[in-house]
């Protein structure tokens, strides 16, 4: 009984150390350095009644919506592809989609720059078709793609997966009922992969929501979340509202987290 | 119940063969006729290719160039399943998770375009005639194997397909329910009258359902007929050892008698008119165990001794040695009871021996 104990507490020691030093000590002070500022616990108020951090916050959670649908729409039609054909060349592609799993934000804003800056590939050949530079790194859609760019490695991998564990007898019945290619997508398909949906988007959603390097390296007029807080903390010094931020972002994130999984559990429990 | 307009398609299959990609020869050129309301059954081993046949029937697969499906007449082959109303019935149920039994049997009906009431009720009276009214609601993760299986025809039904097309459909169930869903289907079957295909490897399912059997082997059709016929005049050895048990006596002919370890057997019952078979050093004889009777061994020109007796209730099964170079399995009725080393004499009629070709 008492060596069970023993056992109990060892094993409890590692987590217990990784709540105290990951969570709640550096969140609990975060958590007072955002209402020790002069404005108080106020300062939580302000963070979503002043019209620059609403808009910045606005701004954040829209766009990761956006990317998180787009780069599932993306995904699963590239993993159905994949999934489903097979052709010379298809372990390179897969290899080559999950390339950029180890680029950092940097790295990210530095080839959307390639590809869409005043330099960039599409410039010159807009330039020298229509004798006009399209130039939109710099700009909402040069942050939206490169965001894209970050999320598809991290959720085509999930999602191929879950096309591979379909049911394929599950299509076919649902073809013999008379359903065509668009229907057994709509009907069988994508309803079979939600729960990979519901993961994969959550993680892709709570990374862009977090995403600094490529908003960063792009420099752009758009005032997402982090650069918002990066600039509170870095240019005015303004650690309260920084710290204030940080919470409301990391609040928001972990309730879509959340909202996702338990949505999850429902399916899941739904497919038995 | 309104399934009197159930259509009785005819199928016809015209040198059907199937190679895939990968250069497997699954089915070899078969040309094969099912009656409109026939029930025809696929049994054969593992591997030989019932499901591959089923699912050139359904549009799944295409046959190699040259092979046609016929429906009713009409030239099926280039249409994808969805056009060809047939209704599949799966051995894992293939039913939909997102959707409750009632969402599952109008399935079908809702991509049609059926209208809402109409829908609900054709669903009523397909989930009605399939006795499962009351889980109309269930989510299917909450219905037993039996239950989902019943799902899984009413759903294939409900769309009153041309063919019914089912592959294994009771292999995933225990044996009291199996037999029990076998009758089920069989009765609705007849009542409906609508041609189906059945595909199974369980030959009391193959005999108790089809009209005719198709056994198959390596792709090919081994055997085709009613269940009576391959049972008793099976075609070729695969067959003969594939349905239900089967005998194999081996030995020398002379004089129209066959000459074993264990004794002599007479290959022409008196006074009936045999063919004249020209004396063989070796030759082979089947028959099955329910044809032999054990009889005494002073009255029997063949005898063996028992290796082992297993009482089933109304008779005993026994295996028996020393007749011939492999064992004789002979059942025995009544309550006469064996020890093992036993003599006794067994008495065949020689019209229940066959002659085989390998
Ligand atoms: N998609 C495929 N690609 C290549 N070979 C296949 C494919 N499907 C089936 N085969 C092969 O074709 C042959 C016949 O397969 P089929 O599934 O028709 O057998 P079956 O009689 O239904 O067997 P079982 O009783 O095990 O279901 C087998 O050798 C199988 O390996
Ligand atoms: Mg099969």
């Amino acid at each position: 009984m008492s060596r069970d104990l023993s056992r109990q507490l060892v094993l409890l020691l590692p987590l217990a150390i990784l709540v105290g030093a990951f969570f709640l000590l550096p969140i609990g002070r975060l958590i007072l350095v955002g209402a020790g500022g002069d404005a108080g616990a106020a300062a939580y108020a302000a963070v979503l009644t002043t019209p620059r951090y609403f808009e910045s916050f606005l701004n954040t959670i829209l766009l990761s919506a956006g990317v998180t649908v787009v780069t599932l729409a993306i995904s699963t039609a590239a993993g159905l592809f994949l999934q489903r054909n097979v052709f010379p060349g298809r372990d390179l592609l897969i290899a080559l989609m999950t390339f950029p799993l180890a680029f950092p934000g940097v790295v990210v804003g530095f080839m959307v720059i390639m590809l869409a800056g005043r330099q960039g590939v599409i410039g010159s050949v807009t330039d020298a078709l229509f004798d006009e530079k399209l130039v939109f790194a710099y700009s909402m859609a040069g942050l939206f793609m490169g965001y894209v760019y970050f999320s598809i490695p991290r959720v085509i991998l999930t999602v191929m997966a879950a096309i591979e564990k379909l049911d394929p007898a599950l299509e076919e019945a649902a073809r013999s009922l008379g359903a065509g290619p668009w229907t057994v997508l709509r009907d069988v398909v994508l309803p079979g992969l939600k729960p990979a949906f519901l993961a994969s988007g959550a993680v892709c959603f709570a990374t862009a929501m977090g995403a600094f390097g490529t908003a960063f390296t792009l420099a752009t007029d758009i005032d997402v979340l982090p650069m918002t807080i990066y600039t509170e903390f870095v240019l005015y010094a303004n650690f309260a509202t920084a710290a204030a931020l940080s919470i409301v972002l990391g609040a928001i994130t972990w309730l879509v987290l959340a909202l996702s999984r338990s949505l999850a559990g429902t399916t899941v429990a739904a497919a038995g | 119940m309104t399934f009197a307009e159930t259509p009785r398609t005819p199928v016809q299959l015209r040198a059907c063969a199937k190679t895939f990609a990968d250069g497997t020869r699954a089915l070899e050129p078969l040309d094969l006729e099912i009656a409109g309301g026939e029930t025809l059954v696929f049994l054969g081993p593992s591997g030989c290719g019932k499901t591959t046949t089923l699912r050139l029937v359904a549009g799944l697969e295409a046959p190699d160039p040259g092979g046609r499906v016929l429906f009713d007449g009409q030239d099926v082959t280039p249409l994808p399943i969805e056009k060809r109303e047939v209704g599949m019935v799966f051995q894992s149920y293939a039913l939909f998770p997102n959707m409750d039994v009632a969402g599952n049997v109008g399935y079908g009906l809702r991509v049609r375009r059926v209208a809402e009431a109409e829908r609900a009720h054709r669903v009523a009276e397909v989930l009605e005639m399939m006795a499962i009214g009351d889980l109309a609601h269930r989510r299917v993760d909450q219905l037993s194997g039996g239950q989902r299986q019943r799902v899984a025809l009413a759903r294939a039904l409900a769309v009153r397909p041309r063919v019914l097309l089912l592959d294994e459909p009771l292999t995933a169930l225990d044996a009291a329910l199996r037999e029990r869903l076998r009758v089920e289907i069989d009765a609705l079957l007849r009542r409906l009258g609508i041609t189906a295909i059945y595909v199974t490897h369980d030959q009391s399912e193959a005999m108790a359902l089809g009209d005719r059997i198709v056994v198959m082997r390596q792709g090919q059709v081994a055997q085709v007929g009613p269940p009576r016929e391959i049972y008793f005049r099976p075609a070729n050895r695969f067959v003969a050892e594939f349905i239900g048990t089967m005998n194999l006596l081996r030995g020398s002919r002379r004089g129209g008698r066959l000459q074993l370890a264990g004794g002599e057997l007479a290959l022409t019952a008196p006074g009936a008119p045999g063919e004249d078979l020209p004396d063989a050093v070796e030759t082979e004889y089947l028959f099955r165990p329910e044809a032999v009777e054990v009889i005494s061994p002073e009255d029997a020109s063949l005898s063996g001794r028992v290796a082992s007796a297993l009482f089933l209730g109304d008779r005993t099964r026994l295996v028996i040695e020393g007749v011939t170079d492999r064992p004789v399995i002979a059942e025995a009725a009544g309550r006469r009871e064996f020890a093992d080393g036993d003599r006794v004499g067994l008495a065949l009629d020689p019209r229940d021996l066959l002659r085989l070709p390998g």
